[in-house]
């Protein structure tokens, strides 16, 4: 019984994990136009590919709060939730340099 | 790279289609399915090259008319001097290594119920999905006497980059000091909201420099500036004082080639130059294709997965959408439709569920001067009570103050977006 439920929890839990790969994937393709396409290669903005996950999350906190000087990334930052932002950072922290 | 093709389906083609493929194409094995993508501007590229990206088990066949990308955003700097056609143009080739078939043909009509694309040259191609990104074409007929006066080259549109901007700036180059450079802008909602009012100032940084006497008349079919308007209105005080004429609730009705006059609805108004840009709709093959919903002018599309809403397995991205609220026409608005549609394709195909909770950004940078610009951004999100994407409240908004660093961040951004779409 108990295995059962740890089973069931698993598979439920699979297409859940497919999701929220593809949402990360998806939030941070919203950025590649200026950073680049995965965070890479972009001229005149900073790489995002192999940013370690809480210095992204920071940064897009302190563009939020007004604490970090910005003439876009405030606008943007703030149509973001924290989850996504984690999926965001999660996203591009994954990436090669 | 391999060119994976059906072998059944590869019997099939025809014409071009069927030489692009046996060229790059050894050992044709089964794939998973076939998307045709018809136009090749910033969202049928995109959404090219993200398909391929994000499963290449998918075959992915663009079909575009020209064989150069020729960028509308910043193509109003080469009205203004600072930049040349060259800096607007990119080739495809950035596409081919990402395995999208790139051919260079004109899509004639659309089969929906064989699946079928038909090309004035290459034959018949069929499709699995297909994405319909044929940006805009011209109501002509609501402003008399336009088209014989573009055919005489007395007026120009100038509203896709190419041929006409180059005819533009020759005139402009050509009027006398003193002349005086007459701009009409359709009511919206039209390709690009802030163009026109970059075009003025564009204009008048040239004429400041080569012909100061001459002077930008704006006649508006809106009642006023339609974007960014306080940012325009401060530089046009500024930077071109008593050059600038804005002209709210004007809209033209005709053009007279032979007197330079464009005619509005209580008056007729000359010029020198005359840049009128005509009411739009959806391309023409999304007419022929049904896939016209709304006022005969635009596409309805579901804004989870872009799929058409009057024809099946057919998606439309970009300008020739029907807008959601409080989305622009543009080039970036339209790269990003295609990474939404790109995902949806792919997660159907693969028989996955599209993301629910869509999220898309818009940023329209406009410049004032050569090296000074202003950006409107704005965030896009599923809204589930709405059944359509609107903007995050508390997100977005305009530049503080034109600027430099804003120009900097300007023309990386469409080195950036140029990149991210071709290449
Ligand atoms: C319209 C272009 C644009 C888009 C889209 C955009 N950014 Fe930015 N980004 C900028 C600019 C410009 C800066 C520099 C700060 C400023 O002036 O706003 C910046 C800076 C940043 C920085 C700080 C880099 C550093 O080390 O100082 C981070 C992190 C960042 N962006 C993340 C993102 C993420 C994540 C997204 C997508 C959700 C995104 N950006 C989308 C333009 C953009």
């Amino acid at each position: 019984m108990r295995i059962a439920l740890v089973v069931a929890a698993a598979l439920a839990a699979l297409p859940f994990a497919a999701q929220a790969q593809s949402s990360g994937r998806d939030l941070a393709a919203s950025c590649a136009m200026c950073h680049g396409t995965d965070g890479r290669g972009a001229v005149g903005y900073e790489p995002l590919a192999g940013m370690p996950k809480q210095d992204l999350v920071r940064k897009l906190g302190e563009f939020r709060s007004g604490a970090k000087p910005a003439t876009v990334m405030h606008q943007i930052a703030k149509g973001y939730s924290d989850a996504q932002i984690q999926l965001i950072a999660d996203y591009f922290s994954a990436q090669k340099k | 790279m391999t060119r994976p093709w059906d072998r059944r389906d590869f019997l099939k083609l025809s014409g071009a289609a069927a030489a692009l493929a046996a060229a790059g194409c050894a050992t044709p094995m089964k794939t998973k399915a076939r998307v045709v993508v018809v136009g090749g501007g910033f969202g049928g590229a995109t959404a090219a090259k993200y398909i391929r990206l994000w499963d290449p088990a998918i075959e992915v066949v663009m079909v575009e008319r020209a064989n150069i990308f020729t960028s509308c955003p910043l193509s109003n700097l080469v009205l203004g001097g600072s930049k040349s056609m060259e800096d607007i143009r990119h080739s495809y080739d950035g596409l081919r290594q990402h395995g999208v078939q790139v051919v260079f043909d004109e899509a004639t009509a659309i089969d929906a119920a064989k699946r079928v694309v038909k090309l004035e040259r290459g034959g018949d191609l069929r499709y699995d999905r297909l994405i319909v990104a044929p940006g805009i074409d011209f109501l002509y007929g609501d402003i008399a006497g336009f088209e014989d006066a573009m055919k005489a080259r007395r007026v120009t549109h100038a509203w896709k980059a190419g041929a006409q901007t180059i005819a533009l700036r020759k005139q402009l180059e050509q009027m006398k000091d003193g002349g005086v450079f007459v701009l009409s802008v359709p009511l919206a909602p039209y390709r690009c909201p802030p163009g026109p009012y970059e075009r003025a100032s564009q204009v008048a940084s040239y004429f400041k420099k080569a012909k100061p006497r001459s002077k930008v008349l704006i006649l508006d079919a809106n009642p006023d500036v339609t974007s960014k308007g306080p940012l325009f209105k401060k530089a046009w005080a500024e930077l071109y004082p008593g050059m600038i004429e804005f002209r709210g609730n004007a809209k033209a009705v005709g053009v007279d080639a032979k007197s330079g006059t464009v005619k509005l609805e209580v008056e007729d108004v000359k010029g020198d130059v005359l840049n009128v840009v005509p009411p739009q709709r959806a391309g023409d093959i999304a007419v022929k294709a049904g896939l016209i919903t709304a006022n005969n002018r635009w596409c309805g599309v579901n804004w989870l997965t872009c799929e058409s809403t009057a024809v099946q397995n057919v998606h439309v991205l970009g300008d020739a959408t029907l807008s959601a609220p409080g989305m622009p026409k543009s080039g970036s608005m339209a790269n990003q439709q295609a990474k939404l549609c790109a995902s949806a394709v792919v997660a159907m195909i693969n028989g996955q569920t599209p993301n629910p909770e869509p999220k898309i950004v818009n940023t329209c940078y406009s410049y004032v001067s050569d090296d000074e610009a202003v950006h409107v951004a704005s965030v896009h999100t599923w809204n589930a009570e709405q059944k359509t994407l609107t903007t995050v409240p508390g997100s977005g908004g305009v530049s503080a103050a034109r600027n430099a660093l804003e120009g900097a961040y300007a023309w990386a951004w469409a080195v950036n977006i140029w990149q991210d779409t071709l290449s």
